[in-house]
């Protein structure tokens, strides 16, 4: 990192800060802010960035520019528009543009006694304050390098999100980013806390779009707290344009016996680093853990994914698929940590991926660490072409080869999309899959 | 041979076996029946030496040995067999190699030098006959990809090779074939003699036809509520438990 | 359970039976690393000046360089000024035959069950043995020189045979690898050598025995197999030290090179001095072993049983360059009391068709920590690379670890890779079984650990076997509770 970028963060930071240097964001900022300027960005001597630091630190290179305020609205109502997701009608529509939360712009359409929606500021300083000071901030100790502090060292107009107890909330939460990279590259951090209550339920879809010709950088963190018998869902599509990059944490914790369902859908984009952790901090917990990536081009898509078993009999169930074409590369980085008082943990991980072209290229470190002894683990990874068995076994039928093709990708992808659970949502991306998975044609 | 008086044992705190009599002599055969959940597999955990079994009370001598002071190889050197209900695999381990090992543990207990490799092979060609086993089961590792009907024979092999006073027969026709029955049973009946007790565990009569138990005893709820002999077990498929169940209501209603 | 417990960690707590020290004459170059040091070891051996430039440019090189952090391993700096890295058991001039070999040293290798005495045919094991830093005896000699196979330490190879020591020292593993790597380049003493001529397959077992003896000291040896087209070899490599309450510091280097349709087969019985039950002691045994197929159709296989040492790191690799080329892994890294391995393999996929396999299977008992760390990596023009890779792992015990890291690279479309690994503890109702038959939970242990590693042990030659089998069994002792 050069000393003019340093400095121009130095200055927004400052900027930042000068409002209220005491509060409990202010102080959260300060020391995310003295971490960055000590580790810098993430290289690949990095270990957890072997695969990717240096291209994440390559788009760096190009002058990003911090929004700080969100009183202009230069998105219009069409861009909005255009980017919501099926089932909006019956959705909590909430909109970010440059990583900040416009209230302006959201619809929120659940009752207030089911669920709380306002931004973070507000919460830090009202009835909700307690929870932000508790909850916020707590990914820091599990991602400690310097991008991760970037974005703690700007956390300001995020959104803060709470269900309270037993409330079933019927109307999931769309999130959708807004990145207007219509005159300069544009650097958003949005910084997001969800607290879910005791025997409550919320179902989180996060989608991006990046509008102009410049670049977008997202570097998002998304801090999730999951009560007692409480249930998370959570769904990220990534199908942005090239020019869009992302570094983007959902941290979860699952702090009494819950239930946590996590899907990350990345068809397309620049570079991608997805941080996934379910960290179990009470025992008896179970999470599931999906994620798909069908790559084309040159897109770079980085799957990390942790789940942190600190309390006995917790169960988590971890599956990501990946079809990788053109010139992309596909990494996948998962780690199962089994610590000593986690005893009867079973935990299972799993991934799969597909080469489609000469140029494609795949990464995989699939890690246990386990210390404790009554555990059940396993992982598995595969990496290889398309059956060639079943691909002629289809052709022998009639099917031409293209569309033989894409009927085995469609199946490789498909139990991945079926564990979406808002319907409209599942279709389409099953439209979206069917339409890419047809574009697909390799020579041979 | 064996004298088990008051036995209670439970199980995370549960209470299962509560107040088991029984007295088995050397050259009998023994039956014990009941339903699902009577606790007759937790008697042949209890027996063998279980460690998630808690005995609560009573007591049970062994050749006239306290066994529940014992751990459960010793029990076993002693001469106690259990033939499992579910047969553990362990990878990589052979047959043979499993049963030299327990052979030559139960030696050097009585003071014997190991069996050397021709006479234990000389042995095991013996005993493989009596119960019409491959040999190709013999070389593989010890339970593992058997049928259900492989790992039975295997256990009534073992048995033969170990020799033991007292054999416990927990469920050991469960998942058989007729086939397959007819053999552990001819197998059993082949090593019977008057210095050997057996007691069979089981919910059906289709193994005491072949078996032809001295004494039957039900099992219910933790106690043995009815004994008889071979004509108990015909009356019980005939009829069912519930015409003990209903007895018993009678009775504790009186 | 607890009682169980109990049992698993007596059964783990064993001692170590080669902890003896030979009381023999040693002559020892002061501790200390300097190009004086370098100079020094270099005129001892009477080398060639380019060996000792070459020493010169590997120790150069090696101060710019940091020590790896990455291993799953935790010890405290090592002081490599604290570290003598010459010591030779004293001789004669020149060694016309075993009579004329110190009788201790016999004694000593009589104790460890070696034997180099030619006498002793009927073993048909060649033995090369390394003292501390030197080659002590070689036998066989003649009988290999027959058919032309050389079989000697490494420093009669670099006086007799310059021209291939030239031609292969460095070339598998450079001197620039890695820290370890840089440092034995500059410093070792000696290890074996040994060349297989084209078309020929060795008639008997090659081995070389290491000991640590000397105090203080570090063993640096490199050893080098070459075997040309279409020969065979079969190469076994065993090792121990006295039990001391120090860390001593073992960096050796192993290069193998397999010509067309050559196949080289390198088993591994890694016994050094773990330290104690409280951690005291034991070897640092960083290693860095790799064989190339340079040849099509070769292969290379390396099989290792690891149960000592304090601190292992170590991956023999395999770079498969020659279409159709094979390789392989097996392992079984037993690890008890404080002892940390961090221990795997790498297969790198250059040319076609190129296979390779892996079989990992790890202990953890006491408070050990057991890591395997393994790449696959399928480069661009490995066209139908083939990778299966299956990591097993096993605690004993509920204060020990087990890790799997592995890393899996393709880059092309018609490779194919498979990775699986499990992590379980000993199944109480196999142990139970056992028990029921008359086993005591002790002997239930050896066999199921015994059962584990089975795919593992059946790689190794016989007499290997044998002998790695009991030595799992004397590790794990007091490691049941």
């Amino acid at each position: 990192m050069d000393q003019i970028k340093l400095q121009y963060f130095g200055e927004k930071f400052n900027e930042l800060q000068s409002s209220n240097p005491d509060a409990f964001l202010s102080r959260l900022r300060k020391e995310g802010f003295s971490n960055f300027s000590d580790k810098g960005l993430p290289t690949h001597k990095n270990e957890e960035w072997k695969y990717s630091g240096a291209s994440v630190s390559n788009l760096f290179h190009k002058e990003y520019k911090l929004t700080e305020d969100k009183n202009q609205l230069p998105v219009m109502k069409d861009d909005i528009d255009e980017m919501r997701l099926p089932g909006f009608e019956n959705a909590n529509e909430l909109v970010f543009v440059n990583g900040k939360f416009v209230v302006e712009l959201s619809a929120i359409r659940s009752s207030s006694e089911q669920i709380v929606i306002m931004p973070l500021e507000e919460a830090e300083n009202g009835d909700y304050k307690e929870i932000v000071k508790e909850h916020l901030g707590k990914s820091n100790l599990f991602i400690n390098d310097g991008i991760h502090a970037l974005n703690t060292s700007f956390i300001y107009g995020g959104v803060f999100i709470y269900v309270n107890k037993k409330q079933e909330v019927t109307n999931p939460v769309y999130l959708y980013h807004i990145l207007d990279a219509g005159d300069n590259h544009i650097l958003s951090q949005p910084r997001s806390l969800v607290f879910i209550d005791e025997r409550s339920k919320l179902q989180i879809v996060e989608s991006y779009k990046t509008i102009g010709s410049m670049d977008s950088f997202t570097n998002e963190v998304f801090e999730i707290v999951v009560n007692k018998d409480a249930i998370l869902e959570y769904y990220k599509i990534q199908n942005d344009k090239t020019t869009a990059s992302q570094v983007a944490t959902t941290h979860v914790r699952q702090i009494g016996k819950s239930f946590a369902h996590t899907l990350v859908i990345s068809l397309n984009g620049g570079t991608i680093r997805n941080n996934t952790n379910i960290i179990m901090e009470a025992a008896g917990n179970e999470a599931h853990m999906y994620g798909l990536y069908l790559l084309k081009g040159k897109s770079h898509v980085d799957n990390h994914t942790l789940v942190d078993n600190k309390m006995p009999n917790c169960f988590s169930n971890e599956l990501y698929k990946g079809v990788i074409d053109g010139s992309a590369t596909g990494v996948f980085s998962g780690k199962i940590f089994v610590r000593p008082d986690a005893q009867k943990t079973n935990a299972y991980q799993s991934n799969n991926n597909i080469l489609l072209s000469d140029n494609a290229s795949v990464n995989s470190k699939p890690q246990l660490e386990i210390y404790a002894d009554d555990v059940k683990c396993s992982h598995g990874c595969t990496v290889g072409r398309l059956d060639e068995e079943a691909l002629f076994y289809l052709r022998a039928r009639g099917i031409s080869k293209e569309h033989a093709q894409a009927m085995l990708l469609q199946a490789f992808a498909s139990n991945i999309v079926e564990q979406i659970k808002i319907e409209p949502l599942r279709e389409y991306a099953e439209e979206l899959i069917t339409e890419r998975l047809s574009e697909v044609n390799t020579e041979e | 041979m064996l004298s088990i008086k008051n036995l209670h044992a439970s199980v995370e705190g549960k209470e299962i076996l509560k107040g088991i009599n029984l007295e088995v002599k050397a050259g009998e055969v023994h039956a014990i029946m009941g339903p699902n959940g009577s606790g007759k597999s937790t008697l042949a955990s209890v027996l063998a030496g279980r460690e998630e079994y808690e005995v609560t009370d009573g007591s049970v001598k062994f050749l006239g040995k306290d066994i529940l002071e014992l751990s459960p190889e010793d029990r076993a050197r002693e001469g106690l067999f259990l033939a499992f209900q579910y047969p553990v695999e362990i990878p990589g381990v052979s047959t043979v190699n499993f049963i030299k090992t327990a052979l030559n543990e139960k030696r050097k207990y009585h003071g014997e030098e190991p069996l050397d490799a021709v006479s234990f092979m000389k042995l095991m060609k013996e005993k493989m006959n009596l119960v019409e086993i491959d040999k190709s089961l013999l070389t593989r590792s010890i339970n593992e990809g058997f049928s259900g009907g492989e790992k039975k024979k295997n256990e009534i092999f073992q048995m033969a090779m170990l020799e033991p006073k007292l054999t416990i027969l927990d469920e050991t026709d469960s998942g058989l074939d007729i086939d397959a029955l007819r053999i552990v049973a001819s197998g059993v009946n082949k090593l019977r003699d008057e210095n050997r007790a057996i007691i069979v565990i089981t919910h059906y009569q289709r193994l005491l036809d072949y078996l032809q138990p001295d004494f039957v005893h039900v099992l219910l709820n933790g106690k043995i509520v009815k004994n008889g002999t071979k004509e108990l077990a015909l009356e019980l498929e005939e009829k069912g438990y519930d015409f003990i169940k209903e007895e018993q209501n009678v009775t504790s209603a009186i | 359970m607890k009682e169980e417990r109990d049992v698993l960690e007596k059964t783990v707590a064993s001692d170590y039976k080669y902890g003896f020290v030979t009381e023999i004459d040693t002559d020892v170059v002061a501790k200390g690393l300097s190009e004086e040091t370098i100079r020094h070891i270099s005129t001892k051996k009477n080398e060639p000046e380019w060996m000792l430039d070459w020493r010169l440019k590997a120790y150069n090189h090696w101060l710019k360089m940091e020590e790896p952090k990455w291993p799953n391993v935790h010890y405290p700096t090592i002081n490599y000024q604290d570290i003598i890295y010459y010591a030779a058991p004293k001789k004669k001039q020149t060694i016309n035959g075993l009579d004329e070999v110190d009788p201790e040293l016999l004694k000593t290798f009589e104790k460890l069950g070696i034997s180099i005495n030619e006498q002793k045919r009927l073993t048909g094991v060649a033995v090369d043995v390394v003292m501390d830093s030197v080659s002590v005896a070689t036998s066989f000699k003649k009988q290999l020189a027959e058919v032309g196979i050389i079989f000697c330490s490494m420093s009669e190879a670099i006086q007799n045979h310059p021209e291939l020591v030239k031609k292969h020292l460095g070339s598998v593993v450079p001197m620039t690898d890695n820290y370890f790597a840089a440092l034995n380049s500059a410093v070792f003493t000696d290890g074996s050598f040994c060349y297989i001529p084209k078309g020929v397959r060795c008639p008997m077992e090659l081995s070389t025995y290491f000991r640590i003896n000397t105090e203080n000291s570090g063993q640096f040896e490199r050893t080098l197999i070459v075997a040309e087209d279409e020969s065979y070899v079969s190469y076994l490599e065993g090792c121990t030290a006295p039990r001391r309450d120090e860390n001593q510091l073992h960096a050796a280097v192993v290069e193998l090179v397999a010509m067309r349709k050559a196949e080289i087969k390198y088993s591994t019985v890694q016994n050094w001095y773990p330290g104690d039950d409280q951690g005291r002691g034991g070897i640092y045994n960083f290693v860095t072993k790799r064989g190339i197929c340079s040849g099509e159709y070769s292969k290379i296989s390396w099989s290792q049983v690891e149960t000592g040492s304090a601190i292992t790191w170590k991956y023999p690799s395999v770079i498969l360059k020659g279409d159709n080329s094979i390789g392989e892994f097996y392992s079984v890294a037993l690890t008890n009391h404080f002892q940390q391995a961090d221990t795997g393999t790498k297969m790198i996929h250059i040319g076609k068709n190129t296979r390779s396999r892996i079989v990992s299977k790890g202990i953890s008992a006491g408070k050990s920590q057991n890591s395997y760390r393994g790449l696959v990596r399928a480069g661009k023009n490995a066209l139908n690379a083939r990778n299966y890779s299956q990591c097993d792992s096993l605690l004993l015990g509920d204060k020990c670890g087990a890790h799997t890291f592995p890393y899996i690279e393709s880059k092309n479309n018609t490779a194919v890779i498979e990775h699986e690994a499990t992590t379980s503890k000993i199944g109480e109702d196999q142990l139970f079984y056992c028990r029921q038959r008359g086993i005591d939970t002790e002997a239930a242990v050896a066999l199921i650990v015994t059962g584990f590693a089975k795919e593992v042990m059946n790689q190794l030659p016989m007499e290997f076997a044998v002998e790695a089998q009991k030595l799992l069994a004397i590790s794990l002792e007091g490691s049941v509770g």
